[in-house]
């Protein structure tokens, strides 16, 4: 199949997805998504338990350690969509040539 | 500056309840893993892929929706309008999944109750949506955009509908349903106007480029040359 290097639609994405999660996510709102400001506001919040992997080296999309914010997200950021593009286009790869 | 938690956490929802919905979504999973088989080729497997980047990328850039509130794109009807609904579910279920491995966002145990919001029911009740309003739209390419605007719209307090039936059924807390419903609907419809527009601008601009690759409106379009340029 043709690599997925070898498109330049596909290319031009990836780089489109790396400055949106490396640098403009300095930008997001902080505020709390729809669900948390619910369980907030209504009084659930408190039932959330601590993730079993908030230690993780990337919990709260930040890379423990490092503490310039910008970096911290932006690093995550482009860890998490080359994470996701290797698992992502291992197994679309795969189900593509297994439909032959 | 942090970026907030975009899923459900563990705790919310009981035990038994969150293992349920492992169950039942990775059922769900398995089948579109067929369909997607099925479905997905050389030439759009790659969009595939790209499309699961994108969404974990844009998941990251909340938007500010009320006061002190701020919303996050889905991506259900983004994928499955590029994709088709069967690889959507697996795009999805790829990003939830490495957001809660990686980034400790949605919790392990609560990791079925978010596919089944957002991978099953947000792609697949949406994707619906997009077909019914497809049918009323003339068979223009133009139309594909205005369909994904209205169900990707709809998605969002559909897929936070998910979520007040799950709170209804295994709720840790003793808050009624009713006064989660309501605070749930009435958020949620707030953030499916970002969905909407994001999903409105994102499949647009990938049909001005590469409406060949383009599912929703493949199935529809008159005159697709097979194997056109790349």
């Amino acid at each position: 199949m043709k690599s997925f290097i070898a498109n330049k639609f596909i290319l031009a994405g990836i780089a489109i997805s790396l400055l949106i999660a490396g640098f403009l996510s300095f930008y997001a709102s902080s505020h709390p998504d729809g669900l948390e400001k619910v369980a907030e506001t209504k009084g659930f919040l408190e039932t959330a338990k601590e993730p079993i992997n908030s230690g993780s080296p990337l919990a709260d999309y930040g890379i423990s350690g490092v503490d310039n914010e910008r970096l911290s997200v932006g690093a995550s950021g482009i860890i998490g969509v080359l994470a996701t593009l290797l698992v992502a286009g291992l197994i679309f790869r795969l189900l593509a040539k297994k439909s032959k | 500056m942090r970026i907030p938690l975009l899923h459900i956490p563990d705790g919310f929802i009981n035990l038994p309840v969150s293992m349920i919905f492992i169950a039942l979504s990775s059922l769900g999973v398995l089948a579109c893993l067929k369909g997607a088989r099925a479905q997905l080729d050389d030439k759009t497997a790659p969009l595939a892929g790209l499309v699961t980047v994108f969404i974990f990328a844009v998941q990251m850039m909340n938007f500010p929706v009320a006061a002190g509130t701020s919303g996050h794109l889905l991506g259900g009807v983004l994928a499955a309008v590029l994709v088709g609904p069967y690889a959507a579910t697996l795009s999805i279920t790829i990003v939830l999944i490495l957001q809660a491995l990686l980034f400790a966002d949605g919790g392990l145990t609560a990791v079925g109750l978010n596919l089944f919001n957002l991978s099953l029911l947000g792609v697949w009740g949406g994707y619906l949506v997009f077909l019914f309003a497809r049918r009323f739209l003339p068979k223009k390419k133009s139309s594909i955009p205005v369909a994904s605007l209205i169900a990707a719209f709809i998605q969002v307090p559909l897929a936070a509908l998910g979520f007040v039936f799950q709170y209804a059924i295994g709720a840790e807390s003793t808050i009624p349903v009713a006064t989660v419903a309501t605070a749930m609907i009435s958020t949620h419809i707030l953030i499916g106007i970002g969905e909407a527009l994001i999903t409105a601008f994102t499949v647009s601009a990938v049909l001005a480029s590469r409406s060949d690759l383009v599912f929703g409106w493949r199935q529809i379009a008159p005159d697709l040359k097979i194997g056109s340029k790349s």
